[in-house]
């Protein structure tokens, strides 16, 4: 039902307030989109803190400083959605060719793969996966998968590897569900192993705290679309320099490092993923050696 | 066009199933047990077989058993789509040789997922 005039415009002014707090925590910018859905996606934390409306909220959050509100309501208003093997020929180019192709460059056997924004964890532990099922080649390896996220509760999730039958029914397939998967209650649990794979921190990709060093593979996929092209440009250069000559970079579908800035070029080899700049200096120079 | 046979004997699950599989744009057949899917697998053998385990006449699982035995062109993918949650059907389901499991109730991403994996979209 279409709200009356004076509901619409003290509902575009609650909104407005509200995704002022979600931008200055998170740098995301609310599309029209989801700014409709706003009041759904919040109807949890109504209920929580006891607010008969959007308004009341809203109002509150003017009025007084309170972190944990100010929390639940960004964790509220954030997309978490997330899959695992999410858009699968993207994980058959990374097991295909370019974790091949890091084997045989990287001279210390030193993986070290960075997923940023990772929302509840299905990216990181669908890398996590497949380099298990791949065990035999990484033997005498050390593999460190850093996955963060803005959210406080999409990493407390990932961070617990506990996922529902639906989330479990989203690209994996029945045979890694048997082997990495135990029932827990009603959902899936990850199992110790896939979980000591991953190192999940909440982190901010403007104030960044959890990378340290260089990766060799970096995932920010379905990240960029919700800032604007100056914050895009902040987080490549961020990605940028965690990168080596060597590194490859993959972006969601849809999102591109054109006009963000020259700190990332479309590969050379892998088509869709994208490569530092610092990789044409190096190109011809043999062997990909990482600096930090 | 590929094409998937649904095999269960709830007509409102063969329904709501064809609705999802058109949209994917697979052509759509029907049986109410697995002798019915039998019958049809041996005339036809469909590209993939959504599979119920229990049902009259002929169960799921018996299906697959005969199926491995039927003189086919070509050996259907299997997906497992039942209310049978536990772990231990779903080992059971892999060991007798189904290609995917999906657990009742599903949605379109579920099956379009798995569709996926097993390479029929």
């Amino acid at each position: 039902m279409p709200l009356p005039p004076e509901g619409a415009a003290a509902f575009q002014g609650a909104a407005r307030i509200l995704s002022g707090l979600l931008e200055a925590r998170t740098g995301q910018v609310l599309s029209e989109g989801r700014a409709w859905r706003m009041e759904t996606a919040l109807r949890p934390v109504l209920r929580a803190h006891g607010f008969q409306t959007i308004d009341d909220l809203a109002a509150t959050l003017l009025r007084k400083r309170d972190p944990r509100l100010d929390e639940d309501v960004v964790n509220a208003l954030l997309n978490n959605e997330s899959s695992f093997f999410r858009d699968l020929q993207i994980f058959d180019m990374i097991h295909r060719q370019i974790l091949p192709r890091i084997r045989e460059e990287r001279q210390d056997r030193t993986l070290r793969i960075w997923s940023a924004g990772c929302s509840t964890g299905q990216e990181a532990y669908s890398l996590a996966i497949r380099l298990r099922n791949d065990a035999e080649r990484w033997q005498g390896w050390r593999i460190e998968i850093l996955a963060t996220d803005i959210s406080t509760a999409a990493i407390e999730q990932a961070r617990s590897g506990i996922f529902s039958q639906m989330d479990v029914q989203r690209g994996l397939a029945v045979g890694d569900l048997i082997k990495w998967f135990e029932p827990h209650g009603e959902d899936w649990r990850a199992n110790p192993e896939l979980r000591r794979m991953i190192d999940f921190r909440r982190d901010n990709l403007f104030d960044p705290r959890a990378p340290s060093g260089e990766y060799d593979l970096l995932l920010c996929r379905n990240v960029l679309l919700y800032f604007t092209p100056e914050r895009r440009g902040a987080v490549l250069r961020l990605l940028g320099r965690h990168s080596h000559a060597g590194s490859v970079l993959l972006l969601g579908a849809g999102e591109t490092v054109i006009g963000q800035g020259d700190d990332f070029l479309p590969h050379p080899d892998f088509r869709g993923g994208y490569a530092s700049k610092a990789l044409m200096a190096h190109c011809a120079g043999g062997s990909v050696r990482r600096a930090g | 066009m590929k094409n998937c046979l649904v095999v269960d004997d709830s007509k409102v699950i063969r329904k709501v199933a064809r609705h999802i599989l058109e949209s994917l744009d697979l052509t759509v057949s029907e049986a109410v047990d697995g002798q019915d899917a039998l019958t049809q697998c041996e005339a036809s053998p469909p590209d993939v077989v959504l599979l119920d385990w229990n049902m009259p006449v002929m169960s799921g699982m018996e299906f697959l058993q005969a199926l491995s035995s039927a003189k086919m062109a070509a050996r259907p993918k299997i997906i497992f789509c039942t209310t049978e949650n536990g772990i231990s059907h779903i080992k059971a389901a892999v060991e007798a040789g189904a290609d995917e499991y999906v657990m009742k109730p599903f949605d379109r991403e579920t099956l379009e997922s798995k569709l996926a994996i097993v390479g029929v979209i």
